[in-house]
């Protein structure tokens, strides 16, 4: 805090965070390779957050490349398209990166190699109406690239509340091994740059600012000379490494000071964060037409070439691991994402969908088995490195004994799980499990909460029927009286006769569901079964006799 | 003496005077303890208390007539949260009522549905869709899982389907560590 | 499967432990060197009661024995009520005293981590209260005593109470400062008067301010290394510094100086290794201040107004007891809320 009053360099410290070792040039001495188009390509309906797509083809439906496969359904969604062209194999359930390691619904694709696209249509889009460009990306698949893969259509709607004044790029990506956003700073800032063009004409921001870590100097650098061939401001602020500087609201405090209200949305205060490659993908949709079928993947760990690849969403993780020269022996884990945040992978023959940065072939040498965890001893070095300043060891304890009132009231829920808890913690507590677990259980509840409520109003108003169909068939009775009464005797045992002949009918018809194939068979075949139960009938003599 | 005990009793009914004010002017109105109960109820209108409804069976709780541990779909949870409210000690569920199950939804075997309309009058929160000699379908979405159409129905055609975790419902577990070695791990 | 982080940039228990230990060295080869090596049966004892006692109630708990003994927790409790208590002592009172301090204090809580008093504060306030005449049996600084004896005879004495031949328990003990001077404002004797006594030295008593000098010694050592934060220590010391100048310049002659209250009894030790256990004490920075100096206000006024020369033990405990209330108002504003 005392560093924002003597603030010299322009930018603000977030309270807590911590320095993990980098393991980043593993994989950044090589420039960026592309993957050979693998013999399956997996790609999961369920690459975003929101609502599910609704698929548009069939098995044995032939496609062509950037073809939809699976359109965007409700205002958050995002569609889903052919990497490359070829023939749609299955849609069923397949085994997707998910740390629960359960299977979804994926379309499967085998690639006819020929690559050819379907017709591409660039679009002017400095001379196209704001709207119609906001609309159009529904169609595009462009999701948040920086892992969170959230529909980037929603993000780029101009605000009815209020609009964005400043524009903020997050090249920091500070996690540990991770460096896909690193490399695509290097080798195509000019993309990034026009990328940040079109977002700043859709959102009309004054200001323009990309994030960048001091541990990236070569990708500032190529930033800032790609900045200033642009038309408009492009400022590049070089933070300081600390993790999770990367997170979108620290990102905000570090580079602008505001502290985007928890109960409220960062555009909500004028500001919005995109990740380097989501803006370079809604420039390559305007431009060429390029619906999202492809990213940067990082590589690295226990692999024999660590690296970042362009990988067409849907390869497999072990064609990854192949291209990258092969799992070294020892590897014990799979992880998806950094070793901060990251989860493990329930097998190598998961795809890489829109959320994949990296992948990590875990050892015991880079990701030691922890010790077994101690009792809390209340030292508060997790509440000294939080970010975000909460009190984990309260949410712990809070965790722990399934308390979980207290630990929303203690803020569990602006929790965002980075781990510098757990990473600092001298007991060994895996701190975020206990998160983790807390925050399923309670929205789970939530959500059991609501459909109860639901449920009772539906009970209440089913009892309020009947009693309303109770009296206005009494008042009925009470206006036709005497010759009513008989009519309505007859009426009961009408329904009574005919549920009893229905009844009939049914049993009837569950006696007659029999094997329709066993009359007016031909000779020979009659044959057959006579011997078939012949031979039956020896067996079970045999049976009987042993 | 006789000034301390008229100091005592002035100053007894002073201070009742200012409870019983204060009692009466900054009073909190709360919701009715029924409501309180069937709050914490899980809605699922199934009868295994021994009463026709959730409401019912916290109305009954209220007034003392029915004990805290006779409602299986809220399982112990609901249970603990009824003796917390109510300030009593929790007791294991009374099996007499039923054993909590994993929570299931309706559903109807269209080829043996005749659209008699009775599972339809048996649901507590309409959740069946038909009308009569129309095709029946439970409303997923709506249905409590609370099994009383299964009786009702003359051809036996509703059977109840385990909601299956997926990947839209899947919840993270309680943490539990594992102390395996190194090698252990490798040979997994 | 495991979950994220993968990666641990942490210290760990034992660590922390250790190093608490290794910032007493310098505060025990003072107290050897003004006091004689008795101190160090006292630490020998207590240590070891510590950790058979710890082994014991861990077994009876059914809890893994090696991985708790070995976090150092046990060692630091028994280590830090040696220091608290007279060095001279017998042997049972160490005993007893580490005892309490382990088996009910902290075990009979739930263990590490769950102790909601500090320890070795619980096991000297029970010594004090049970055993009130030979708590205040200090020996005398060496430099003062009237007879040294050899390690042989310190051992001989903590065991059988017997003393060599023609020594007298008057020859090899005296008051401590505080005491000394607590007799003394009873007596009507002013404060300026008192401090002439050959049992002070410049700062504090003779002697025990020189081991109070490698007790801060240690202290820095402890927050260089990260394993205290400067809020309990800071906010203690200033609280106690305050109140005595303060009082001090208004009546010299009745109360003592700031130096005098900062460098005698067990302030400096308190300050750093006692007020600083995590686990009894609160968990949020302001917390921190609020507690400390609680606990520095608690002892001044124990030390001038209370029944007993040095407050620290008391205060701690009572402190401790404010510990949930303080945490629960003192909750830092986290990011994105007004409050």
């Amino acid at each position: 805090m005392i560093s924002n009053l003597l603030n010299l360099t322009g930018l603000f410290k977030f309270h807590g965070g911590v320095h993990p070792p980098e393991h980043k040039l593993e994989s950044t001495t090589a420039p960026i390779r592309v993957i050979a188009m693998p013999a399956t390509l997996v790609l999961p309906l369920r690459q975003h957050v929101g609502n599910l797509p609704k698929i548009r083809v069939q098995v044995g439906d032939r496609v062509l490349k950037g073809q939809l496969l699976a359109e965007a359904e409700g205002s958050v969604s995002a569609a889903v398209h052919a990497p490359t062209s070829g023939v749609v194999m299955s849609i069923e359930e397949q085994l997707i990166p998910h740390p629960s390691g359960l299977p979804d619904i994926c379309i499967t694709l085998q690639p006819d190699g020929e690559d050819r696209w379907i017709a591409r249509k660039s679009v002017n889009w400095r001379e196209t109406d704001r709207q119609v460009l906001v609309a159009s990306l529904r169609e595009s698949g462009v999701v948040g690239m920086g892992g969170a893969a959230f529909p980037t259509q929603i993000k780029l709607r101009p605000n009815g509340k209020s609009s964005v004044h400043t524009l903020i790029i997050n090249g920091a990506e500070c996690e540990p091994y991770i460096t896909c956003d690193d490399l695509l700073m290097r080798e195509r800032a000019n993309e990034i740059v026009k990328g940040i063009e079109v977002a700043q004409y859709l959102l009309g921001a004054e200001r323009c600012i990309v994030g960048v870590e001091d541990n990236k100097p070569e990708a500032a650098a190529a930033m800032r000379d790609a900045a200033a061939k642009s038309a408009i401001k492009i400022e590049v602020e070089v933070v300081p490494t600390l993790y999770p500087s990367g997170d979108a609201r620290r990102l905000i405090h570090i580079v602008t000071g505001i502290e985007v209200p928890s109960d409220k949305r960062s555009t909500d205060v004028g500001v919005q964060v995109f990740n380097v490659a989501t803006v370079t993908a809604v420039y390559r949709y305007f431009e060429f037409g390029e619906p999202a079928l492809s990213r940067i993947v990082t590589v690295t760990g226990n692999v024999r070439q660590p690296g970042n690849f362009e990988v067409p969403f849907g390869t497999s993780v072990s064609r990854l691991l192949e291209a990258a020269g092969g799992s070294l022996p020892g590897t014990h884990d799979l992880v998806m994402g950094g070793p901060m945040m990251g989860f493990s992978l329930p097998s190598s023959a998961v795809p890489v969908t829109k959320a994949t940065n990296c992948i990590i072939a875990g050892a015991p040498e880079l990701f030691p088995p922890p010790p077994p965890a101690m009792p809390c001893i209340r030292c508060a070095r997790c509440a000294d490195a939080c970010p975000v300043s909460l009190q984990p060891q309260d949410l712990y304890w809070f965790s722990k004994s399934d308390n979980f009132e207290k630990a929303r009231d203690y803020k569990l829920f602006d929790c965002i799980e980075c781990g510098c808890c757990s990473y600092v913690c001298p007991s060994h507590i895996p701190l975020v499990q206990y998160y983790r677990y807390a925050k399923s259980e309670i929205l789970a509840a939530d959500r059991a909460k609501q459909a109860a409520n639901l449920a009772r109003e539906r009970n209440d108003f089913r009892l309020a029927r009947i009693e309303r169909e109770k009296q206005e068939r009494a008042a009925k009775h009470a206006a036709k009286a005497g010759g009513a009464k008989a009519e309505a005797g007859v009426d009961d045992d009408a329904k009574k006769a005919a549920i009893a002949a229905a009844m009939a009918r049914a049993q009837a018809q569950k006696a007659e569901v029999v094997p329709q194939n066993t009359t007016d068979l031909p000779a020979a075949v009659q044959n057959e079964i006579a011997e078939i139960d012949a031979r039956r009938g020896d067996v079970l003599e045999e049976k009987q006799d042993n | 003496m006789l000034i301390a005990l008229l100091v005592m009793i002035g100053l007894a009914l002073l201070l009742g005077i200012v409870l019983g004010y204060s009692a009466l002017k900054f009073k909190v109105e709360g919701d009715p303890l029924v409501d309180k109960i069937d709050a914490i109820l899980p809605q699922t209108q199934c009868g295994q208390c021994g009463y026709p409804g959730c409401k019912p069976y916290a109305t009954a709780i209220a007034n003392g007539e029915a004990d805290i541990n006779q409602c299986p779909p809220g399982g112990e949870p609901g249970m603990l949260a009824l003796a917390d409210l109510l300030g009593v000690e929790p007791k294991p569920l009374n099996a007499e009522h039923g054993l909590p199950k994993p929570k299931a939804v309706a559903f109807i075997d269209e080829n043996t549905c005749i659209g008699c309309t009775l599972c339809i009058q048996a649901c507590p929160v309409d959740a069946i869709l038909g009308a009569a000699k129309q095709m029946h379908t439970i409303i997923a979405s709506e249905c409590t899982g609370c099994e009383l159409c299964l009786a009702p129905c003359p051809v036996d055609c509703i059977t109840m389907e385990v909601i299956p975790e997926k990947v839209g419902n899947w919840k993270w577990r309680y943490p539990v560590i594992e102390i395996k070695t190194v090698d252990e791990m490798k040979a997994a | 499967m495991s979950q994220s982080p993968y990666i641990s940039g942490s210290t760990s228990v034992s660590v922390i432990m250790l190093k608490v230990l290794l910032a007493l060295v310098p505060g025990i080869a003072a107290y050897v060197w003004a006091f004689g090596s008795g101190v160090l049966v006292s630490l020998v004892l207590a240590s070891a009661t510590a950790l058979v006692s710890e082994a014991i109630m861990l077994k009876l708990r059914q809890r893994p024995v090696v991985p708790f003994l070995l976090d150092g927790s046990a060692l630091v409790t028994g280590v830090l009520l040696a220091l608290a208590l007279p060095p001279l002592a017998p042997w049972w009172l160490v005993v007893v005293g580490t005892l309490f301090a382990i088996v009910i204090a902290k075990q009979l809580y739930g263990g590490l981590g769950y102790n909601p008093f500090n320890p070795a504060m619980v096991g000297y306030a029970v010594l004090l209260i049970s055993f009130p005449a030979i708590m205040t049996q200090w020996p005398a600084p060496l430099s003062l005593a009237h007879t040294q004896l050899g390690f042989a005879d310190q051992l001989h004495f903590i065991f059988s109470r017997a003393l060599p031949d023609g020594v007298g328990l008057d020859a090899i003990s005296s008051a401590t400062p505080l005491d000394y001077l607590k007799t003394q404002l009873k007596l009507q004797h002013g404060v300026a008067e008192i401090s002439q006594a050959p049992l002070f030295g410049a700062l504090g008593g003779k002697g025990g301010e020189v081991v109070v000098g490698a007790y801060l010694l240690g202290g820095l050592y402890l927050l260089q290394q990260r394993i205290i934060s400067w809020h309990i220590p800071t906010a203690f010391l200033l609280a106690l510094a305050v109140l005595a100048a303060g009082f001090h310049m208004v009546d010299p002659a009745h109360y003592a100086s700031a130096t005098f209250h900062l460098f005698s009894g067990a302030s400096l030790l308190c300050a750093f290794f006692i007020a600083t256990d995590p686990i009894s004490g609160p968990t949020t920075p302001k917390g921190k201040l609020i507690f400390a100096a609680g606990i520095g206000l608690l002892t001044w006024l124990i030390r001038t107004y209370g029944g007993y020369p040095d407050g620290v033990a008391f205060a701690v405990l009572l402190m401790n007891i404010c510990v949930p209330l303080i945490d629960a108002y003192t909750q830092p504003r986290v990011f994105g809320h007004a409050k």
